[in-house]
């Protein structure tokens, strides 16, 4: 029950927002993560954000990946 | 999809297996705690591509699994209750307690709905005034906070035919009772990755001071979960262990204040019990005396008959690293996917389903 996938924050209501998942829609709680924008990526778990994608963050893993796996 | 594809490019899988491979130069066990991470695991072929100095084993990080008979029976009971109606996530549905499971129950007649998210079960409970909605809790610190949240919002709203039968359990003192247990030997452990976007990091660290254990936070793709491995055999290779994040788009150090402060409102820590480890201090939620009033137990008198367990059921020993399913005589025999006779088996993220649908004969 671990599992959490990202959504692509659209509009915010209070405590509610509307993301888009992959071409879905959806109405997910923001309560645990009051500190979001719209445009955001946040972690989607049962109906709520758990957390907000560091795009930074996800970019150096990337990197790190390249660089790691280079003389591979 | 953003944040997925680009942690499954198999050309960047490939050469990350190559490092590994050249680092890993000693026999290692490594245990991934977390249900998620042994779908992963399996799903991508990770088993069979990593080399053979690296062990795999399972843990009990499948909060459905390690959900004991007696609490399983509890909900069961109170599904028979009248005037309820009780709201569950739906691997719970299936598991076969010890006389019955939620689904039999609904095929009883009994008012039973699966909800994908707990807020779904505050809407059930708004629009059935007349009704008692009874939410089965499960989950460890991922799903915790979003329960704390519903009820908070339950009391604000001031819904008060809402219920919790509160069976959240926590991964820092269960990881340190299997140490504890000392019946495997570990060098690593993979951490679960959205429990510690909650949690954050610094909970795991009496692993690494404690036990000389490896520790990484991973995500759940392969790329993700294959850099978590690397930075294990590194920690191993080097005799440097220490918490680490591989997860950092995920994972922050100190975790997500918000959700632990929802969750500290509501709940406090109290003991839980474990299929197949046992009572566990400290290891469990119950709800705070402020919202006693949410609490099913406390508000429902139920009597169910005393529990049992399923007659050869391994699911106990696999959950704790000692036994996989390949070592269980009912499994592909009388325990499958349609036929579960133990919860690793009905779970989406338990071993024996996993092995089930992911292994091959050896189960490599």
């Amino acid at each position: 029950m671990c599992l959490a996938i990202p959504a692509l924050v659209k509009s915010i209501n209070g405590h509610q927002a509307e993301v888009d998942i992959d071409g879905v829609t959806r109405q997910i709680s923001i309560q645990l993560t009051p500190e979001v924008r719209v445009g955001d990526y946040v972690l989607l778990h049962t109906g709520y954000a758990i957390n907000v994608i560091d795009e930074a963050e996800a970019e150096e893993t990337l990197q790190l990946l390249r660089e790691l796996s280079e003389a591979f | 999809m953003k944040f997925v594809n680009e942690y499954r490019d198999p050309e960047l899988a490939k050469r990350l297996l190559g490092r590994i491979q050249h680092c890993s130069t000693r026999p290692i066990r490594l245990m991934e705690f977390c249900g998620g991470h042994t779908v992963a695991i399996f799903k991508h072929g990770i088993r069979q591509l990593l080399p053979q100095t690296i062990e795999m084993l399972s843990g009990p990080g499948c909060p459905v699994c390690v959900t004991a008979n007696t609490d399983l029976d509890k909900a069961i009971a109170l599904a028979h209750l009248p005037n309820v109606i009780i709201t569950s996530f739906g691997d719970m549905i299936r598991v076969p307690g010890s006389y019955s499971s939620l689904q039999l129950a609904k095929a009883e007649g009994c008012d039973v709905r699966v909800v994908y998210s707990v807020q779904d079960a505050l809407y059930i409970a708004r629009d059935n005034p007349d009704k008692s909605v009874i939410f089965i809790g499960i989950g460890f610190e991922t799903t915790a906070p979003t329960i704390a949240a519903a009820i908070w919002q339950a009391e604000q709203e001031g819904i008060s035919n809402y219920y919790l039968l509160p069976l959240h359990k926590l991964c820092p003192p269960i990881m340190q009772a299997l140490l504890d247990l000392g019946e495997v030997r570990l060098n690593g452990i993979i951490c679960p990755g959205h429990v510690s976007s909650i949690i954050g990091s610094h909970p795991y660290r009496f692993i690494p001071d404690n036990y000389n254990i490896a520790c990484v936070v991973s995500g759940f793709e392969p790329l993700d979960i294959l850099l978590c491995i690397d930075m294990l055999v590194n920690q191993i290779e080097t005799d440097q262990y220490k918490v680490e994040i591989a997860y950092r788009r995920g994972v922050k150090p100190e975790g997500n204040k918000p959700a632990l402060r929802l969750m500290n409102t509501v709940f406090e820590v109290g003991q839980a019990n474990w299929r197949g480890i046992g009572v566990v201090p400290s290891s469990g939620l119950r709800l705070k005396k402020r919202y006693q009033q949410f609490d099913a137990e406390t508000n429902f008198d139920i009597n169910p008959e005393p529990s049992r367990e399923a007659k050869g059921c391994l699911c106990g020993s696999i959950l704790r690293g000692v036994n996989t399913p390949l070592d269980c005589k009912l499994f592909r025999n009388s325990c499958t996917p349609e036929h579960p006779v133990g919860p690793c088996m009905v779970s989406s993220e338990g071993g024996c389903a996993t092995y089930y649908h992911y292994g091959d004969t050896y189960g490599r």
